[in-house]
């Protein structure tokens, strides 16, 4: 890229930072004060924390979708890896017993941060996509340190995993047909069908995040086949 | 009046890390960069109250995409014959 071409980006680029500094300045006030609303039927919501009430009861379409659409992120990697195995691709070039033993003593504890993060949800900052990101990130954790094989020829119960969070959700907005509705909780039931929904989402997510990294496939190794 | 300095501060790290992450020509320093870049992210969202999404983009913004970066320019440097550091 010439120097010219370059400067022109990065005064472009520049420019429509101040813009939209600018415009972000000059936005009236929200003339709804949604706050208000969600906090006025939490009760019906199922759980106690306005956002996870949006994310999971009053706008559960939109997660339903992201979820789907991660799927398909998925998908994608998968069709660019294939089933061939690929015989010593990326483990780690000096595993080092520092690295290993820290890993091997965190991993309990990050299951645990993953699990609290999915519990506390219900009632303060955290939930379903957060437990899923930090088990993955365990994962990667582990794969770097040479405690875990990458993954290779997915078998059937782990394929099954990876839909199943999805698969709940879609069986559980399904369930109010019979009355030609889609994805609404009875009130009564709205904490249970909450809780099994996002502990498929926690499991799935975090096999979803951990597939992106350890199906990688080695563009060496591929070339050379 | 230190809530202001510190938010101060924080937009001019955001910035700083921000630009460069994009004009250092090592790669490998700018994945380290644009991991501290994310970092800051998640505690510009704490400092506009959005804890949920402060958890979610620490942990996939810098934990995962950084690894993902970094498994990348390992794999280029690779690619390129030179050793990866």
């Amino acid at each position: 890229m010439t120097a010219t071409a370059r400067a022109l980006v990065v005064a472009t680029s520049v420019a429509l930072g101040l813009a939209l500094c600018w415009a972000m300045l000059q936005l009236p006030a929200p003339s709804i004060d949604l706050r208000t609303h969600v906090e006025a039927r939490l009760d019906l919501a199922g759980v106690a924390h306005p956002v996870t009430a949006v994310l999971l009861n009053f706008r559960a379409y939109d997660t339903l979708l992201e979820i789907a659409v991660l799927q398909l992120a998925l998908f994608g990697v998968l069709s660019l890896c294939g089933a061939a195995p690929l015989a010593g691709r990326r483990v780690a070039a000096r595993p080092e017993p520092l690295l290993q033993s820290t890993a091997g003593a965190l991993a309990p504890l990050v299951v645990l941060v993953a699990v609290y993060l999915l519990w506390a949800g219900a009632r303060q900052a955290g939930g379903a996509f957060q437990a899923g990101a930090v088990l993955a990130s365990g994962a990667v954790l582990l794969f770097l340190a040479g405690l875990m094989p990458p993954w290779q020829d997915p078998g059937a119960p782990l394929r099954f995993a990876l839909v199943a969070g999805f698969l709940l959700f879609l069986l559980v907005a399904t369930l109010p047909l019979p009355r030609a509705q889609l994805l609404r909780y009875p009130p009564h039931a709205a904490t249970a069908l909450i809780t099994a929904i996002e502990a498929g989402l926690t499991g799935s997510v975090a096999l979803i995040l951990s597939g992106l990294f350890l199906w990688l496939p080695d563009e060496n190794e591929e070339a050379e086949q | 009046m230190s809530a202001t300095a510190f938010d101060l501060l924080l937009v001019l790290a955001l910035l700083w890390s921000g630009l460069r992450a994009m004009t250092v020509p090592d790669l490998f320093r700018a994945v380290v960069t644009f991991i501290v870049f994310g970092l800051l992210i998640a505690l510009a969202w704490a400092r506009l109250d959005a804890p949920d999404v402060a958890l979610a983009d620490a942990a996939v913004g810098a934990g995962l995409a950084g690894a993902l970066l970094l498994d990348t320019v390992g794999h280029l440097r690779a690619k390129q014959g030179r050793p990866p550091s």
